[in-house]
């Protein structure tokens, strides 16, 4: 059902745990549908330098918190917000179509993290 | 790495027992049960042969079975058959929420065809009180449907109470016994009950082969129309070697069933005990009674259901299956349907704790060291799904997080 990067990134999932200081922390999902992400970032310069998730989820949902979190590491927040569902997606090999928009929740647990860094920024 | 299958309610393999019988109505045996040579005569003999073995399971008489392609077309002939004979007495038929979709979807398709139907609720255990059959009857009420044994989550109807009220008020009863027979003692005229359905590769017999009891002198409308096959209730060329090894895996499991009772209620019970032990983990279903005196007993002698908190179904699935070990889960994400189980929910259970559903059912195959290992590798697998939930630390109880993205 899953391919081979998103079963190695369930199985041995990168970055999982929280940031204490983060600048930025993003939530998105609901537990009532499905799938619960909250991500939280560490940024230099603009530059996001660590990033951390905590996921409720099925497979998908954790490989795709892996995923992300290891895609935005070193990327400006301009380059970490053109980061799309789909980019996800094809980074880990594809996803099932029923997992595609319920489990695919990084994109958007990091838009809200970003907006959360420039609101406290301000 | 030795495989551990705790999934007997999904499906069974074959016993040995069971194929060897069945092989000879593949290649040689194989005539046309219709065919008027030795051939077709053989061929008739072993399914009427197969007959009196499934009736025997279930205390009916042969004359009493219809041979299906599974327990799903039992279920769908019952509820329609019945309710389609019967519908110049009245348009109201009555099903549970604890019922499976072949019933379920059986009942919303008569309600398209102008039925109305009443699905009960259930108390916190999945029980369905006989007073709310009672209070549900109506003039027009023909037919009642309700689940023998649930395969969610292992609770054991009361159908001998409510097979009395339909008796009392003239109304048909159908329970759909597919998790039950072959597993549990079913008595056909114990229950009361007027028709019942089940299904081959629940106890150890092939998949593609199911039955639909009906009883002596009730008129039911055909699901499939053709030749006279099954006295003309049931048509197309029978599957011989499927008919044949549900007669076998019946006749197997009667003789066996006391012991195989035992042995899985001891593993049962072991596993109950060790995962109960583990925090914020729930039993679903009815608990198992403390006192073993208790005659009747409200839960599925192999069956082990949980919900676990603060994390979910699938993952828990994939875990464990990298560990060798094989479960089911009825948590949203897990079904194709990415809905949580209507049977929970119905029991009262909320979404989020639905989420984190888990199933084990134990089988033949199924020993005491099964159970040390998962018991042993279990906690491991829910801790680290733990250590990866956010709400392990009690975040998320205030709503945080954002809306449902999609509506599923």
């Amino acid at each position: 059902m899953y391919s081979a990067k998103v079963m190695d990134h369930f199985t041995n999932p990168r970055n999982v745990g929280e940031i204490p200081d983060a600048d930025g922390i993003g939530a998105e999902g609901n537990p009532t549908c499905g799938d619960v992400m909250q991500i939280f970032i560490k940024v230099k310069d603009d530059t996001i330098v660590d990033a951390k998730f905590k996921t409720f989820g099925c497979g998908a949902a954790i490989a795709v918190s892996s995923m992300i979190t290891e895609m935005i590491k070193g990327k400006t927040i301009d380059e970490a917000l053109a980061i799309s569902k789909e980019t996800v997606a094809n980074e880990l090999g594809g996803l099932p179509a029923q997992k595609m928009h319920c489990s695919n929740l990084g994109a958007d647990a990091l838009k809200k993290a970003i907006e959360d860094y420039r609101n406290k920024k301000k | 790495m030795r495989k551990r299958y705790f999934d007997h309610v999904a499906t069974n393999p074959l016993d040995v027992r069971v194929f060897d019988a069945m092989m000879p109505y593949f290649t040689e045996d194989f005539g046309n049960p219709l065919s008027i040579y030795d051939l077709g005569a053989k061929a008739k003999e072993a399914i009427e042969k197969a007959r009196a073995h499934v009736a025997s399971l279930i205390n009916s008489k042969s004359s009493e079975i219809i041979f299906t392609s599974s327990g799903a077309e039992a279920n769908n002939f019952a509820l329609r058959g019945i309710a389609l004979a019967r519908q110049n007495e009245g348009k109201h038929v009555i099903v549970s929420k604890m019922e499976h979709h072949s019933i379920l979807n059986s009942a919303r398709f008569l309600e398209k065809m102008g039925f109305v139907v009443t699905f009960l609720p259930v108390d916190k255990y999945g029980i369905v009180a006989p007073d709310t059959v009672r209070k549900s009857i109506t003039k027009e009420t023909t037919l009642i449907s309700i689940i023998h044994a649930s395969s969610e989550v292992g609770t054991i109807e009361p159908i001998k109470e409510i097979g009395q009220i339909a008796k009392e008020k003239g109304i048909i009863f159908h329970t759909d016994a597919v998790a039950a027979a072959g597993n549990i003692p079913v008595d056909v005229k114990e229950l009361g009950v007027d028709l019942l359905s089940m299904a081959a590769h629940q106890f150890y017999g092939p998949k593609g082969a199911g039955a639909l009891y009906v009883r002596e002198g009730l008129r039911i409308v055909p699901l499939i129309y053709g030749g006279i096959q099954e006295n003309g209730r049931r048509a197309g060329t029978e599957n011989v070697p499927a008919i044949v090894g549900m007669g076998r895996a019946a006749e197997l499991a009667k003789d066996e069933m006391a012991d195989r009772i035992e042995q899985a209620k001891k593993l049962r019970d072991k596993l109950i005990k060790g995962v109960s032990g583990i925090e914020n983990i729930y039993l679903t279903g009815h608990p198992v009674p403390i006192s073993r005196d208790s005659q009747r007993e409200n839960r599925l002698p192999a069956h082990a259901s949980f919900t676990v908190e603060f994390i979910e179904g699938e993952a828990m699935l994939l875990l464990l299956a990298a560990k060798g070990i094989y479960a089911a889960s009825g948590s949203a994400c897990s079904s194709k349907a990415l809905k949580a189980s209507p049977v929970l929910l119905s029991m009262g259970v909320s979404s989020n704790l639905a989420q984190g559903s888990i199933v084990f059912t134990l089988g033949a195959g199924s020993t005491e060291e099964d159970i040390d290992y998962l018991l042993s590798e279990f906690p491991q697998v829910i801790k680290r799904l733990r250590e990866m939930s956010p709400y392990a630390k009690g975040w998320g109880m205030k709503g945080e997080g954002g809306e449902c993205t999609v509506q599923k």
